[in-house]
C-alpha cells in the first residue's frame, strides 16, 4: 500500500511539471481566490461570474466581442513569448504597439488611389517597421550600454506614448474633438466579420503570424540561434552565433509582432489612431505568454481566455453592481499563480498529503 | 570492530536507483576506499551517512549503535564529518573563524577570537596541517582550503571522516601531502572513508576497497600488494580496459598549423596570457600543463576566437590572422574544432535535443540548412550516424543532451567536432567527469585525430592523462609557458613542480641541495 501510495506522489509530481496542467490549475484557482476576494467585498461571485460568462459567450455579438478582444492581444502575447523564446524580456509591447499604429493609421490616411490588396498590406508593413524599429532601438541601447532591456522598453514605452500623443495632438491631428488622427481610407480597412462588432479579418492574420512564428522558431537557423542564446548563451557563443546582432533581431520581430497588433487595432476597430487606444494590451501580452509558456499555439488560447475576461468584464460591470475592476484583480491572480508554479505544487502537495494520512489513519 | 556498518541501504530517486541493497562495512581506524564511475551511487550513500538524504531503506549502524540521521547535525553529532568536493567555507572570513564556526568558543557570552586560533594552531600542529589561522579564506590555494575543511571536521571531534574526491583539484605535491595527513589522522585512530574513481590513489592510500557499479556493491576486498590497477579497473567498468593507449610516431614533416606568436592578453592591468609562443603541429598532440586558473581558460578562449589578443598574433596556416576578423565563427568556419574545457556552459545546449546540439556551430552549413531553413531530415540523419560512430548511448536523437550521462554528452561534443573534418583541435579536459569506459574511447579518438594529420591541442589537469596522450608538453604558468619539451622528458614530479612556480634552474638547484 505504501507503494501504492508512492506511485501516485509520483505521477502528481509528474502532472505539476506539466506546464499546460499548470496553466489550467492557475486559472481555476485564480477564479476561485478572485470569487473569494468578491465575496469579502460583499458581492456574489455566482453572480457575477454568470454575467461575465454571458458576456463572453453568452450570444453571437458576445463571442464576437471575445474573439475581437482577442486579436490584438494574440499579437502581444506573441511579441512577449517571441522575445523570451530569444533570451529576451519585452516589457515594452504596450510601446512598440503604438509605435506600430501611428504609422498603420498614417499610411492608411495618406497613402490614397492605391488597391486594397497593395494597401492593406502596407500598412501592415509600416505597423511592422515602426514597432520593430522601436523594439530594436531597446536591444541596441542594451547591446551599446549594457543596460539590462527590462529596463529599457519599460521607459521606452512611456516615450513613445507621449510621442505619439504629441504627433497626434499637433502635426497629424484630425478636425474635431478627439486627440486623433485621419481617418483611413476604405481601402486600408479590414473588413468586419460580424456587424458592429469588434471582430475582423484581423483574427485571421493574427492566427497566421502564430503559425508563422511557430515556424520561425523550429525550422529556421535565427530561430534555432534564437533558442540557442535563450538557454545557454555561453554554448551559443562558442557556436559561432553573434548574440548582439541576434538580440537586435529578435527584438525587431518581436517589436514588428506588437506593431501588427497595433495596426491591426487601428485597421479593423478604429479607423485611426486615438490616444490610449492600447487600454493596457502590452502588458495583457506579458501575463498571455506567461500562462501560454511562451509556445504559439499556448499564447493564442490564453489570449482568447484574456479577451473573454475583458469582454465579460464590460458586461459585469454592465449587468452588476460588481465593478469591472474585479476582472484586473482576476487578471493578476493568473499572473501571480502562473509565474510561481511552486505555489500550484505546493497546495497540490499538501493535499495529496493530507490524503495519504487519512488513509495510514484509516 | 566497525565503526561505520551500512546494511541494506536502498536510495531510489525518482526514476533512478542510486544504491540497491547496499552493504558497507568500514573498519575503525582504516582508510577505505569507495570505488566507482561517475553515477554509481558513491556521493549517494555517503550523503546518507552524512544525513543529507534519507535512506528508502536500511539500517545504519555508527560505532556499534543502531542510529538514524536525519540531518548533518545528527551526522556530526555521530562524529562523522564530510569534505565535500566544492568547499563549504565562507571566503570572506578567517581560517580560525571558518573552522570554529557553529561552535565557537566563547567568552562572557561573545566570541573569544584568541582561543579560536589557539584552539586551531593546536590542532593543526597535532596532524600537521600547516595553515596560518590569521589569513582570509579567499586568499588561500585550494589544498589550503581542503586543509581548512579537514580541520574543521577536526574540531568538531570527528572520528569518522568522509572525503569526496579530494584529489581532484590538487597538485601531485598538494596530493602526497595531503595523503600524508590522511595516514597520520589513520594513526591517531581516525577513521577516513574516501569517495574516489581513481585507481591510483585507491592502491596508494586505502586499506580497504568497495567497489561500486550501478548503486550495487561488486565487491569489498583489503587492498594488497599484488592489487593492481587493471583488476580494480575491471571490478569498476565490469569489463577489461586497456589503461595503455597505443600511440606510435607520425612519419613525415609535422608542419605548424596553428600558432601563436608572442600572444598577451591583458584584463584589469593584469596579464593573463604573458608573452606566450606555441606551435600546434599536424600529427601531433600538444599537451598543456598547469594548474587551473593560469591561462589555460584565456589560452583556449583566444585559440577559438571567443577572445581577442590585445597583444601579439594568431597564426593560422602559416598566415598572421587581423585581430579585428576572430570570431568564433570565424575560427569555426576556418575549421578549428573546440572541445570546450566546461561542457556544461560552453559545450551544449542543455534543452536541445542531440540532434539540435550535434550541429551547434555548423548549424548554418549545408547540408543542416539552406538559405536559413532548416533541413532537418538531413540533420537527423548526420546525427544517427555520428551518434552510433561515436558510440552516443541513447534511446533517440531527439532526446535532450541534458537528459545523457557526463561521458555521452562528452561524446556528442566529439563526434560534433571530429565529424567536421578539423585541422586544429583545441581539446580542453577532454575526459572530464567521464566514466572509465568513455575515457578509454575518447583517448583513442584522439590519438586517432592525430595520427590523421590533425593538429591537436590537449589541455587538461590530469597528469597522467597529459603524459600518456601527448608528443609534446608546455608547461603554463602565471600565463607564461615556462617549460616545454617532448612528453617523454617529463616525469610526474617535475611538471608538478613546473606548474606551481618553480622554474627548471630553481628545481636544479634543489637536487644538488640534496
Amino acid at each position: 500500500m505504501t507503494q501504492k501510495t508512492q506511485k501516485k506522489g509520483f505521477s502528481l509530481e509528474k502532472l505539476t511539471q506539466n506546464t499546460v496542467f499548470l496553466s489550467v490549475i492557475s486559472l481555476i484557482l485564480s477564479l476561485l481566490v478572485a470569487g473569494l476576494v468578491m465575496m469579502i467585498a460583499g458581492y456574489s461571485p455566482i453572480e457575477g461570474y454568470s454575467a461575465m460568462f454571458t458576456g463572453a459567450f453568452g450570444s453571437v455579438d458576445n463571442i464576437a466581442q471575445t474573439l475581437g478582444t482577442a486579436t490584438p492581444l494574440i499579437f502581444a502575447g506573441l511579441a512577449m513569448a517571441f522575445a523570451a523564446r530569444g533570451g529576451m524580456f519585452n516589457i515594452g509591447i504596450e510601446g512598440q504597439i503604438i509605435a506600430g499604429a501611428m504609422p498603420a493609421a498614417l499610411v492608411g490616411a495618406y497613402c490614397s488611389g492605391l488597391p486594397w490588396f497593395i494597401h492593406v498590406p502596407l500598412c501592415f508593413v509600416a505597423g511592422m517597421i515602426g514597432g520593430g524599429l522601436w523594439a530594436m532601438l531597446a536591444g541596441f541601447l542594451k547591446n551599446k550600454l549594457r543596460v539590462s532591456e527590462v529596463i529599457l522598453t519599460i521607459m521606452l514605452n512611456y516615450v513613445m506614448q507621449y510621442l505619439a500623443e504629441y504627433l497626434a495632438n499637433y502635426q497629424f491631428k484630425a478636425e474635431g474633438m478627439l486627440v486623433r488622427t485621419e481617418t483611413i481610407l476604405p481601402s486600408a480597412e479590414l473588413p468586419t466579420l460580424i456587424p458592429y462588432s469588434r471582430l475582423t479579418t484581423g483574427i485571421f492574420v493574427a492566427l497566421a503570424f502564430a503559425v508563422f512564428v511557430w515556424w520561425f522558431l523550429s525550422r529556421t537557423t535565427p530561430g534555432y540561434q534564437m533558442r540557442a542564446i535563450a538557454q545557454n548563451p555561453y554554448a551559443a557563443e562558442a557556436g559561432g552565433i553573434n548574440i548582439a546582432r541576434m538580440n537586435l533581431l529578435t527584438m525587431f520581430l518581436s517589436g514588428a509582432l506588437a506593431g501588427m497588433g497595433g495596426a491591426v487595432e487601428v485597421m479593423g476597430v478604429h479607423h485611426y489612431f486615438i490616444v490610449n487606444m492600447t487600454s493596457g494590451y502590452g502588458f495583457d501580452g506579458v501575463a498571455i505568454a506567461v500562462m501560454g509558456n511562451n509556445t504559439p499555439l499556448g499564447t493564442v488560447i490564453s489570449a482568447l481566455i484574456f479577451g473573454a475576461l475583458r469582454a465579460g468584464s464590460t458586461s459585469m460591470n454592465r449587468m452588476t453592481s460588481i465593478p469591472g475592476e474585479f476582472i484586473q484583480v482576476l487578471q493578476a491572480l493568473v499572473i501571480i499563480f502562473v509565474s510561481t508554479p511552486g505555489i500550484v505544487r505546493a497546495l497540490l502537495r499538501r493535499r495529496s498529503f493530507k490524503k495519504n494520512d487519512q488513509k495510514k489513519g484509516a | 570492530m566497525y565503526a561505520v556498518e551500512m546494511h541494506g541501504i536502498t536510495k531510489q530517486f525518482k526514476n533512478v536507483l542510486a544504491n540497491s541493497n547496499v552493504e558497507l562495512m568500514v573498519k575503525r581506524g582504516e582508510i577505505h576506499s569507495l570505488l566507482g564511475e561517475n553515477g554509481a551511487g558513491k556521493s549517494t550513500l555517503m550523503n546518507i551517512l552524512y544525513g543529507m538524504y534519507a535512506p528508502t531503506s536500511g539500517q545504519i549502524i555508527v560505532q556499534g549503535q543502531p542510529v538514524v540521521i536525519e540531518n548533518p547535525l545528527k551526522a556530526i553529532s555521530l562524529g562523522i564529518a564530510m569534505v565535500h568536493q566544492h568547499f563549504m567555507l565562507i571566503e570572506p572570513l578567517t581560517v580560525a573563524e571558518n573552522v570554529v564556526l557553529g561552535y565557537e568558543p566563547k567568552k562572557r557570552g561573545c566570541f573569544d577570537m584568541k582561543k579560536a586560533v589557539e584552539e586551531v594552531n593546536t590542532l593543526a600542529d597535532q596532524y600537521g596541517l600547516h595553515v596560518d589561522a590569521h589569513e582570509k579564506v579567499e586568499n588561500l590555494s585550494v589544498g589550503t582550503k581542503q586543509r581548512v575543511e579537514i580541520l574543521k571536521a577536526l574540531y568538531r571531534k570527528a572520528d569518522i571522516l568522509i572525503l569526496d574526491e579530494p584529489t581532484a583539484v590538487l597538485t601531485p605535491q598538494e596530493v602526497s601531502d595531503l595523503f600524508r595527513v590522511l595516514r597520520k589522522l589513520k594513526e591517531s585512530g581516525k577513521t577516513i572513508i574516501i569517495i574516489t574513481h581513481k585507481l591510483k590513489e585507491t592502491l596508494e592510500l586505502a586499506d580497504t576497497v568497495t567497489v561500486l557499479r550501478k548503486g550495487q556493491v561488486i565487491s569489498s576486498l583489503p587492498v594488497t600488494k599484488e592489487m593492481d590497477q587493471a583488476q580494480l579497473a575491471e571490478l569498476m567498468v565490469g569489463r577489461i580496459v586497456s589503461l595503455e593507449t597505443e600511440k606510435k610516431p607520425v612519419p613525415g614533416e609535422h608542419e605548424v598549423v596553428m600558432a601563436l606568436q608572442n600572444a598577451t592578453l591583458t584584463r584589469d592591468k593584469r596579464n593573463l596570457l604573458d608573452d606566450v609562443n606555441l606551435e600546434i603541429r599536424s600529427g601531433e598532440i600538444l599537451g598543456i600543463a598547469g594548474v587551473e586558473g593560469n591561462g589555460q581558460t584565456e589560452l583556449i578562449d583566444v585559440l577559438t576566437g571567443l577572445q581577442r589578443l590585445t597583444g601579439g598574433h594568431v597564426v593560422l596556416g602559416g598566415k598572421q590572422l587581423p585581430a579585428h576578423r576572430i570570431t568564433p565563427r570565424f575560427m569555426l568556419e576556418a575549421h578549428v574544432g573546440h572541445i570546450p574545457e566546461d561542457r556544461g556552459k560552453r559545450g551544449f545546449v542543455p534543452g536541445f535535443t542531440i540532434a539540435e546540439n550535434i550541429v551547434l556551430g555548423y548549424h548554418r552549413n549545408k547540408p543542416f540548412a539552406k538559405h536559413g531553413i532548416i533541413n532537418r531530415k538531413a540533420r537527423d540523419e548526420f546525427a544517427n550516424r555520428v551518434a552510433k560512430q561515436y558510440d552516443v548511448r541513447m534511446d533517440s536523437i531527439n532526446d535532450t543532451v541534458g537528459s545523457l550521462s557526463g561521458g555521452n554528452q562528452q561524446k556528442v561534443i566529439i563526434g560534433r567536432v571530429f565529424a567536421q573534418d578539423p585541422r586544429v583541435i583545441i581539446a580542453a579536459q577532454p575526459t572530464r567527469g567521464v566514466d572509465i569506459g568513455a575515457i578509454e574511447y575518447i583517448h583513442s579518438e584522439l590519438v586517432k585525430m592525430r595520427d590523421a594529420g590533425k593538429a591537436v591541442l590537449l589541455i587538461s589537469a590530469d597528469l597522467d592523462e597529459l603524459m600518456r596522450l601527448s608528443d609534446k608538453i608546455a608547461v603554463l604558468y602565471d600565463g607564461r609557458i615556462v617549460d616545454r619539451r617532448d612528453a617523454s622528458e617529463y616525469d610526474e614530479r617535475t611538471l608538478g613542480a613546473l606548474m606551481t612556480g618553480h622554474t627548471p634552474e630553481s628545481m636544479e638547484k634543489e637536487v644538488k641541495q640534496a
